[in-house]
């Protein structure tokens, strides 16, 4: 087992252990009533008629013409209605929330309902592009002229499901003020007061919203809690009482954002040398029915579409498209894991195809410090990308086993991806948009209260923000709090995504404790608030998507090594090691988790996780029919970190949330090629799919 | 119709509807939200409580089947030595992200260590495939599991 170096007592570790902690579900107040979503069961058309049953006395329904302010769920791009509004356009859209005492009576309001509905054709297919980004670097054509030979390869990723263990949950009450409080799953607390502000017409001082324990989130409750909070919220204005809308898992996994499913075509120029003169990148997103955060989603996927590597020619053009189907949102690794995954396996296909070692493929085109970037901005910052390969070799015997598991018939097999992951808001916008704010406050007992609207919901940044301010002001760690964010009383320090709360609320955490420290006076109550300011050379175009694309980078390696089964298809995994560069870690048993949990997670997206899609509906509706990773399933894991200091950081740490996922899915497919010597092109790599790889030649 | 059983130590007798959900009958009746509902249909093992010294899913457990019996939810179990050690060995290795299946995990740990005080990393695997966690990986809370094993020898 593995000693941790630098690690504290994990804030909220007793309550939750002792099962003492209040989750959504946990929560109840005297009065309160339920809400349940009476939903679409067309993917699109008109709604002509809701006929709805009688209601007993304490029985209510809300629906769009209820909603006192606008009807829309304030997200980035704000196409998707808090109530589907005489048109829907995916099944399980919301047409209404009934809401009363019991629930279960509830549920058999939404199945006595009639909808009437004029329907149309709907589109599952991607042809409706709703969303285009496009840019270039060098000039792709002028460099196809000198090319020897093309190579082109499509790549397919699917869905992939949060499945955090506690579902989507909001509850509206009113504080001891009367104030319209929500509370519940969340990782924004005020992308939910700016929601509810927007759909209930109500001003900064009439919403508050504060966050109890979070039971996972993992992208999934960055913008969907915005769209429950806003309905819960109307309810309880016009009854003026507590309501709970917590879902049940056919629920969240029938209804709820995912992963955009990516369809990437990529073309490879060869030159005279073997080398590689230019890539087209051509993406394919499955938005759903509304465009939500897809734009960004996007912007994410293009500027990894090249991973790691550098290529001096590039066209490279994303569309997102529009479908009758659930919307498509933030996952951990927000578009980047499709493109990683597809850039990973071309770069090794193309070796194998021109007669090269990938390694040396690789090491020819991966970045160094100072190199010009997929979107032309530059890589700042020390690169010691090849030290985590080696190391990471080191650790797992990977040129002896690439050899022996290359003979015939001994069905193992061993692959090694290397990916980075850009931290925080793509571009300027964390000192553009974002603005990030914390506060510290020093009571009259000296004891330093930490502000800010991160949320903890299982990464450990309660310690670890906590752990920043107390290390900066050389303090015990007792001597310092972090509560669960309250929007009255946190300044907004930015959602809690994009890698960004080490990052830059760390960052702003450590700055703001040096300057406590400065002004320190014991037995006063002082005050400080920092807001951020990025790195000046730092600069981003969005429209021509030119720029220095993040403030920062963590890079990784993972290497994995599989089992495979001849007769079922099975795939078990045995073993994996990863190397990451992520700064230096905040607390290492946090560091060490994060990335455990995120391997898992990004395996079970490479080779397991099956959303099987049919007739507008997903037919997974339970986790006993999508498989996530189990006890049975999850492999041994090493993992090391190589100490990188940046600047911009605290205490030289860069995010890492998002960093430990990306790398999985390549990793794993890349290892049962080893094992088969045949050619992947899709996950999740599952028996079907290697069965149907089997049996054909290539 | 009248329902009696014990839990965490006490007698506990109450008019129910026989049909429903035993953990139903813990957080919405007795207000005990230790035991999460991750899936409601036993395949995440949030909701395992101890019945009769074996850990099972309150969630398909209907409560007039508890009729008569012993049971322990993490509200009971958190006041003994054995708890102690689990949480601790937990708190060790990071075998706590979100927390959510943390008291269904500790019970199924609980209730594997009691049956086998010494198990090797396959049996843990093998034995808590039932609980599942999102978060960690589950690679931690396997060894929290060994240093539980020894930690808290001659208890189990």
């Amino acid at each position: 087992m593995k000693e941790f170096k630098n690690s504290s007592p994990k804030v909220d570790f007793l309550p939750k252990v002792r099962g003492e902690a209040k989750f959504a579900d946990d929560i109840s107040f005297p009065d309160m009533l339920f809400a349940t979503t009476l939903r679409s069961t067309i993917a699109r058309g008109k709604i002509k008629e809701i006929k709805l049953p009688d209601l007993p006395e304490g029985y209510y329904f809300f629906s769009a013409k209820d909603i006192p302010g606008e009807n829309v769920v304030n997200i980035i791009f704000s196409d998707w209605p808090v109530f589907a509004d005489g048109r829907v356009n995916f099944i399980g859209e919301s047409l209404g929330i009934f809401v009363g005492k019991d629930r279960e009576f509830l549920h058999k309001l939404c199945e006595n309902t009639v909808v009437t509905y004029e329907e149309e054709t709907p589109i599952f297919d991607l042809k409706e592009s709703y969303i285009h980004k496009a840019f270039t670097k060098g000039n792709y054509e002028e460099a196809k002229k000198k090319a020897k030979r093309v190579i082109k390869e499509t790549f397919e990723t699917n869905y992939q499901e949060q499945a955090y263990l506690e579902n989507q949950g909001i509850i509206a009450y009113f504080d001891e003020n009367d104030k319209l409080t929500l509370t519940g799953s969340m990782q924004c607390p005020f992308y939910i007061k700016r929601a509810v502000m927007r759909s209930c017409a109500l001003k900064d001082d009439q919403v508050r919203v504060i966050q109890p324990a979070v039971g996972g989130a993992f992208g999934g409750k960055e913008h969907y809690p915005s769209m429950i909070g806003s309905q819960v919220a109307i309810a309880a204005l016009k009854l003026h009482k507590p309501v709970k809308m917590c879902f049940e898992r056919f629920e969240d996994i029938s209804y709820t954002t995912k992963r955009h499913p990516s369809h990437s075509e990529y073309e490879a120029l060869i030159g005279e040398n073997n080398d590689i003169l230019g890539l087209k990148i051509r993406v394919k997103l499955n938005g759903g029915a509304y465009k939500g955060c897809s734009g960004v989603v996007l912007s994410r996927a293009l500027i990894a579409s090249c991973n790691v590597y550098i290529f001096e020619n590039l066209d490279v053009v994303g569309d997102v498209y529009m479908t009758n189907t659930v919307p498509t949102a933030a996952f951990r690794g927000f578009g980047s894991p499709q493109t990683i995954y597809a850039m990973e396996m071309f770069i090794h296909h193309i070796a194998k195809e021109i007669g090269v070692d990938p390694l040396e493929l690789q090491y020819k085109y991966i970045a160094k410090k100072g190199d010009v970037t997929t979107n032309s901005g530059h890589f700042h910052d020390d690169i010691i990308l090849k030290e985590l390969m080696e190391k990471a070799m080191n650790m797992s015997d990977y040129k002896r086993k690439v050899v022996e598991y290359a003979k015939p018939g001994c069905n193992k097999g061993i692959g090694m991806s290397v990916f980075l992951h850009g931290c925080g808001f793509t571009g300027s916008g964390e000192s553009e948009i974002i603005n990030g704010k914390v506060k510290l406050i020093k009571d009259e007992n000296d004891h330093v209260h930490c502000f800010a609207s991160s949320v903890e919901m299982g990464q450990g940044n309660e310690t670890t923000l906590k752990k920043i301010v107390t290390n900066t002001l050389g303090i015990p760690e007792e001597q310092a709090t972090f509560n669960y964010p309250d929007t009255d009383f946190i300044p907004d320090s930015g959602p809690t995504a994009a890698s960004r709360t080490i990052i830059i609320v760390g960052f702003l955490f450590e700055k703001c404790a040096k300057h406590l420290k400065e002004i320190w006076k014991p037995g006063v109550r002082q005050e400080y608030v920092e807001t951020y300011v990025g790195p000046e050379y730092i600069h981003w175009d969005e429209a021509t998507m030119q720029g220095d694309a993040y403030p920062g980078y963590a890079w990784g390696v993972n290497i994995v090594e599989v089992e495979f089964d001849p007769i079922t298809y099975q795939v078990s995994i045995i073993n994996t090691w990863s190397t990451y560069d992520i700064g230096r870690a905040v607390d290492e048993r946090i560091a060490v988790g994060q990335a455990d949990g995120g391997l898992v997670q990004g395996l079970g997206y490479g080779y397991l996780e099956t959303m099987n899609f049919a007739d507008g509906r997903f037919k997974n509706r339970s986790l006993s029919d999508y498989i996530i990773p189990t006890f049975e399933d999850a492999p041994h894991m090493e993992t090391e970190f190589i100490d990188n200091p940046f600047p911009y950081g605290a205490n030289g740490a860069k995010g890492m949330g998002e960093l430990t996922l990306v790398g999985a899915a390549p990793a794993v497919s890349l290892a049962i090629e080893s094992a088969i010597g045949k050619k992947l092109q899709k996950i999740p790599a599952n028996p079907e799919y290697l069965m149907e790889v089997m049996k054909h030649e290539n | 119709m009248k329902i009696s059983f014990k839990l965490n130590g006490k007698p506990v007798s109450l008019d129910l509807d026989p049909s429903m959900r035993f953990i139903d009958v813990l957080r919405e009746v007795l207000h005990l939200t230790g035991t999460k509902e991750g899936c409601g249909e036993g395949s995440c093992g949030a909701c395992i409580v101890l019945m009769d010294g074996k850990s099972i899913n309150s969630c398909l457990l209907p409560v007039a089947n508890a009729i008569g019996h012993e049971f322990v939810t993490i509200e009971g179990l958190k006041e003994t030595k054995e708890f102690d050690v689990l949480q601790k060995a937990f708190a060790d290795r990071g075998g706590q992200q979100c927390g959510f299946c943390t008291p269904g995990m500790i019970i199924a740990a609980y209730s594997l260590l009691k049956s086998n005080p010494h198990p090797s990393e396959e049996e843990i695997r093998a034995k808590m495939s039932g609980n599942l966690c999102r978060c960690t990986g589950y690679q931690a809370i396997v060894e929290a599991v060994l240093v539980a094993s020894k930690k808290g020898e001659g208890l189990w």
